[in-house]
């Protein structure tokens, strides 16, 4: 499901990307202290599953390159829904569907299983927005590329913690 | 009888020769070391060593003659200090010959002339004349590393300790040495090279015509790139190399006009380790360069910096720049100049500031703080560099401000001029008219208010500094300035909470309170003291809810400026007369109000340690009345007033009992004698004359039959006595002693009985080993087992045992095993154990009231250690020995132990520990969850091939306590199922779909700090075995 062209060596589709600074820690309150009250998941949460992704071609993560972005995730506890949308750094990117994926992913391991999840790209920002889309919302086809031994593999080293 | 005596001689003169044989053609090593131990011992002279070579020193084949050679070398090298001078001058003219022979007999050579070049007997003119052959015959860049080493040895030697010989020869040493280490490339031979090239230099060796070929031979060198390779053996680091020829570089003016162009040439490079180390050598050479060596190279040196400082990315280069330049300004400074003579000085600085100047008046302010480092450095170099930078500086600063508008830039123009103040403080200046700020003294203090003025917290916070920087230059300010700026200060200490300028506000009083403590104590203390009445009439009257909340701030403010004795003098009373105003007052204090003058209290004895005038004022003043309020608040009386009530309470009599430990801590015995002669008759004999205001109706008792009230105080007595120094001989000591073990298992409230308690063991702690303290730990340990035996003193009885083991382990004394014996069989108690338990809490913590080391009591560092590798064996003996129903107890108290131990300590004894450990996951009480937990975590890092062998056990359990109702040990639970995945792989992969599947779980926990922690653990045992992972 993703272009072959751009991954492994090669030049850089994006090489001198604009980078944003990093968010610190969430700073924990009195309220996540106390063991009584519970929190809610909320889009703060979301965004610190997924902002320290790398991206797959630079030793940056999605957050210091602008992919995603707080504002950019909607939430809801008691429905059970997420909503990511993520913008690639250049509308032509080819990494976007791989970007996507390791959202997804990411997403699957880390949130509760009664949580419906959407991840799309922000609307505009892509030349193939339309396709990428619909391949990440395809269950089957999220679930045949995982069976993809070489995209797993990549998928996971976007998921590592950064040494 | 001669043939004997030859035949005796023969004998070994016969092994000698066996050995010669063996090694030189028998290509054997372990001779030589034996020859040089027989002529070390006597048995041969090394005549008869050469004489037993003989032949092979002169055979044909060269490789044979290396071998005999060498086997002389290595001898020598060993027994140089036994060679006579005859012998020297032999075997000196035989190696020198030696150095025409074959190129494989140099290295062997060169060994014996390092040898004799060790040697003390080398008569006069010898190491020449070596040298001189070395220079001469050796080509020595063609020699292998180990030899040229060799050579640099052979002339660190002679350096070392023929140094006028060698002189003697002139530059020729130096051309020599140069022709040695030409084309030098080995890191280790070039540090000892550099080595002798800065002896020759900085021991004024004759350089003659050579200075440019000195430098041409080690500045080719520079700037050093080096990386060493990995598993270095020599561990020669490139910082060595750095160092080392910076040290040759800068050591002389000689090389300034080779050096300045090079170094001018490198700040211009690509490579930022280039950029650094030319600019630190830059920043070196200014040591010992004077204006002759930079006149020519200031314009192009000013431009490097200042391209760097203005354009550079990079902090470091920045800093470096800065720093480069700084010294480049105090080299200039500091040259004498002759008469005639131009002052390069003025026309650098005057350069400088043509380039910076404009930028400061810059509308969009885009270079200013380079600019403004820029000038800070110049200017932080010399009173006359300040003094020229600032004088042109400062009024346009100041013309700046005025003609910026917004606070913001307003704040980084101020903050630029208070950087270039805060330089004036380097200077002293002795004549008060010299000093450059007295001219612009009303503009800085105009612009200063205008600031303090401003409802801007960033340009207030400046506006403060920058007064506590005009407050600290002398007789700057007026004493108009001074009222008017403690207004300021005043006003912003009463801003909101959120506004950080009142914080900063109180820290400006507190140190400008030191030098002018006259402003301070006429115009805020008395403003202070009418806001404090005030309020106190307000809260009678109970209203105004917004003047209220200024109460603490008041307090705060009253304790922030008792910086100056004389200061003191006047806060001191008025906290003092307002917490009494609160005792007669009609009104109703609260605990906190109460608690917040105390605190106030507290923060001016804290000031007062450090003099030992205000130390005793205020130990003087505050603890008599301290005490005089709480026996008034504890005697019986008719009405008691709800203020009475509140004295007595468990938490204001605590902060009133630190007030008095800290005003106790740091008196002078003499003093700390004088005043515990009144406090403890006071408590003993009811004697009340010292204290102020004593007529009280009742009697105070607190021993005898005095009321609960009267017992409370004893937590006072405790903060007093627990605090003095070790050598204070308290009176009656005895009585005091016997009095405090009766109260301790006294059947009264627990707060007196535990002070009583904790007063005994501070007593004891301090109390000199000796028949006496001997009395009193049997007093005590009698007193504890009556307690423990009987009914209803047994909790008393078991702290009373607490206290006292603990300040016995503190001090290591021999019979703190006895009672932790004891304490530990108090684990099964049924009905103490649990108190047993968390009582090795309390023996592993730092107290924050008594048995602390500021309150003089003996405390070994090394304690918890001690108490580890001595009590822990037991417990866990027990925890075996122990019935089901207590061993949670043995397992708490361990845990305890285990806790408060330091993790390095810990680590190596925890796998002996490790089955205690694995049980211990399955007991009940979560305090024991977590520190076990805390202690696998780390295990699993740093053990995991041990742990491995456990991994069912640790998963199951790990997984179970991942569900504890306990918010905290399923935070633990889950880090520990994180750092299972260190690991192997292959032992946890048959986990690793049932570790998925039960960490859905807690992904749905109500708590964050849980799902983050479940979170990071499924992550990465999702990745275990995974492509890519």
């Amino acid at each position: 499901m993703v272009g072959s062209g751009g991954m492994g060596g090669g030049l850089l589709e994006n090489a001198n990307p604009l980078i944003y600074e990093r968010s610190g820690d969430r700073p924990v309150t009195a309220g996540e202290e106390d063991e009584q009250v519970p929190d809610s998941i909320d889009a703060r949460e979301i965004f610190d599953l997924i902002r320290s992704i790398n991206d797959p071609e630079h030793p940056l993560t999605l957050e210091e390159l602008n992919v995603v972005e707080q504002v950019r995730v909607q939430v809801s506890d008691p429905e059970s829904t997420v909503a990511v949308a993520f913008t690639p750094t250049i509308p032509h990117c080819s990494m976007a569907t791989l970007i996507g994926l390791s959202i997804k992913v990411k997403l699957l391991r880390s949130l509760p299983q009664r949580f419906k999840m959407d991840v799309h790209i922000t609307p505009g920002t892509h030349a193939s927005e339309h396709a990428v889309n619909k391949q990440l919302a395809d269950k089957e086809r999220v679930a045949a590329a995982l069976e993809n031994t070489h995209l797993l593999e990549v998928v996971n080293q976007c998921l590592s913690a950064r040494s | 009888m001669a043939a004997a005596a030859a035949l005796e001689a023969v004998a070994p003169l016969g092994a000698l020769w066996g050995l010669v044989q063996d090694f030189v053609m028998g290509q054997q090593e372990g001779p030589a070391d034996q020859v040089a131990a027989d002529v070390k011992s006597g048995s041969y002279t090394v005549l008869q060593v050469v004489e037993a070579l003989g032949s092979s020193l002169e055979n044909p084949e060269p490789r044979t003659r290396a071998r005999g050679i060498q086997l002389l070398s290595q001898v020598l090298l060993q027994c140089h200090s036994l060679l006579l001078e005859k012998e020297v001058v032999h075997l000196i003219l035989f190696y020198e010959n030696r150095l025409k022979d074959h190129h494989l007999v140099i290295p062997s050579v060169l060994q014996g002339l390092r040898a004799l070049s060790l040697c003390v007997a080398l008569p006069p003119g010898l190491a020449v004349s070596v040298l001189k052959a070395i220079f001469q015959e050796v080509h020595v860049q063609s020699l292998p590393q180990v030899d040229r080493h060799t050579v640099y040895s052979i002339i660190t030697n002679f350096m070392r300790t023929r140094e006028e010989e060698l002189k003697g020869l002139g530059a020729d040493f130096t051309f020599g040495f140069i022709q040695v280490m030409d084309g030098e490339k080995d890191p280790r031979n070039l540090l000892v090279a550099f080595r002798i090239v800065y002896d020759l230099i900085s021991r004024d060796y004759s350089l003659g015509p050579f200075v440019e070929e000195l430098f041409e031979v080690t500045s080719c060198y520079f700037p050093i790139d080096f990386t060493p390779p990995p598993n270095d053996p020599h561990g020669i680091q490139r910082e060595d190399l750095i160092l080392s020829l910076r040290a040759v570089l800068a050591s002389t003016p000689r090389f300034a006009e080779f050096l300045l162009p090079l170094l001018i040439e490198k700040v211009d490079s690509e490579i930022l380790s280039a950029k650094l180390d030319s600019l630190q050598t830059l920043n070196a050479c200014c040591a010992v360069y004077g204006q002759k060596e930079l006149k020519d190279f200031l314009p192009s040196l000013w431009a490097s910096i200042r391209r760097e400082v203005f354009q550079t990315a990079s902090e470091r280069v920045e800093a470096e720049g800065l720093a480069a330049l700084n010294s480049l300004t105090a080299c200039l400074s500091r040259s004498v100049l002759r008469a005639d003579a131009e002052d390069l000085l003025d026309s650098f600085l005057s350069n400088i500031l043509q380039d910076c100047r404009h930028h400061l008046c810059e509308p969009d302010m885009k270079l200013v703080w380079p600019s403004a480092k820029l000038l800070q450095a110049a200017a932080g170099a010399s009173a006359r560099a300040c003094d020229h930078i600032t004088s042109n500086v400062l009024p346009l600063l100041l013309e700046q401000f005025h003609k910026h508008s917004q606070s913001n830039q307003r704040r980084t123009i101020l903050e630029m001029i208070l950087g270039f103040l805060k330089l004036q403080q380097k200077w002293s200046y002795e004549d008060k008219d010299e000093r450059p700020l007295s001219g612009f003294k009303d503009q800085l203090c105009s612009l200063m208010f205008m600031a303090l003025a401003d409802p801007n917290t960033q340009l207030q916070l400046v506006g403060i500094r920058t007064l506590t920087v005009l407050g600290a230059q002398p007789d700057l300010l007026s004493s108009g300035d001074l009222e008017l700026a403690v207004g300021h200060l005043y006003r912003l200490s009463f801003l909101e909470e959120d506004s950080q300028s009142w914080v900063a506000a109180l820290e400006a009083s507190g140190s400008l309170a030191t030098l002018y403590p006259v402003a301070f104590s006429s115009h805020l203390v008395p403003k202070l003291a009418e806001d404090l009445c005030s309020e106190e009439s307000d809260l009678a009257r109970g209203d105004g809810p917004t003047r209220c909340s200024q109460h603490p701030r008041c307090l705060q403010a009253l304790s922030a400026v008792s910086t100056h004795p004389s200061i003191v003098k006047e806060t001191l009373p008025l906290l003092l007369q307002h917490l009494c105003q609160m005792n007669r007052g009609s009104m109703t204090p609260g605990t906190s109000e109460v608690i917040a003058v105390c605190q106030s209290l507290q923060q001016v004895a804290e000031k007062c340690q450090r003099d030992p005038e205000s130390c005793w004022y205020f130990h003087q003043t505050a603890v008599p009345c301290l005490l005089a309020l709480a026996v008034q608040a504890s005697t019986p009386e008719k009405e008691h007033s709800v203020l009475k009530k509140v004295l007595l309470e468990d938490e204001v009599l605590a902060t009133m009992a630190s007030v008095i430990a800290t005003a106790t801590t740091h008196l002078s015995p003499d003093l700390a004698a004088q005043s515990v002669a009144h406090v403890v008759p006071l408590f003993l004999d009811g004697n009340i004359s010292f204290l102020p205001e004593n007529s009280f109706s009742g009697r105070f008792q607190p021993f005898q039959d005095g009321s609960s009230g009267q017992r409370r105080l004893v937590a006072l007595l405790m903060a007093f006595v627990c605090s003095l120094p070790r050598n204070v001989e308290i009176p009656q000591l005895n009585r005091l002693m016997r009095e405090l073990l009766e109260l301790s298992c006294c059947q009264s409230c627990p707060f007196s009985s535990t002070a009583a308690a904790k007063c005994f063991a501070g007593l004891l702690n301090k109390h000199p080993a000796g028949q006496e303290l001997d009395e009193f730990l049997q007093l005590a340990v009698d007193k504890v087992e009556a307690g423990l035996s009987s009914g209803p003193c047994r909790s008393q009885a078991f702290t009373l045992l607490l206290w006292v083991t603990k300040a016995l382990v503190l001090r290591y004394h021999p019979l703190s095993s006895c009672l932790t014996e004891r304490l530990m069989g108090l684990l099964s108690d049924p009905e103490l154990g649990p108190a047993a338990a968390d009582g090795f809490s309390l023996l592993m913590s730092d107290c924050t009231d008594v048995l602390t080391r500021a309150g003089h009591a003996e405390v070994r560092i090394m304690f918890r250690q001690r108490f580890f590798t001595d009590n822990v064996p037991a417990l866990v003996r027990g925890f075996h020995a122990a019935p089901q129903d207590v061993k949670p107890n043995y397992l708490k108290g361990l845990s305890h132990v285990l806790n408060r131990l330091p993790k390095p300590v810990l680590l190596p004894e925890l796998p002996t520990l490790l089955s205690l450990l694995l049980e211990a996951l399955s007991c009940p009480d979560s305090v024991v969850q977590l520190s076990t937990l805390s202690c696998l975590q780390p295990l699993l890092l740093e053990a995991p091939q041990v742990m491995s062998l456990h991994v069912d056990t640790l998963v199951t359990k790990f997984l179970t306590l991942s569900a504890s109702p306990s918010m905290a040990v399923r935070i633990a639970a889950l880090q520990c199922m994180h750092a299972l995945t260190r690991l192997p792989t292959p032992v946890l992969l048959p986990y690793k779909p049932q570790v998925i599947r039960a960490l859905a779980k807690p992904l749905d926990d109500k708590k964050r700090l849980v799902r983050k922690e479940a979170v990071s653990a499924r992550g990465e045992w999702f990745l275990l075995g995974s492509p890519g992972s």
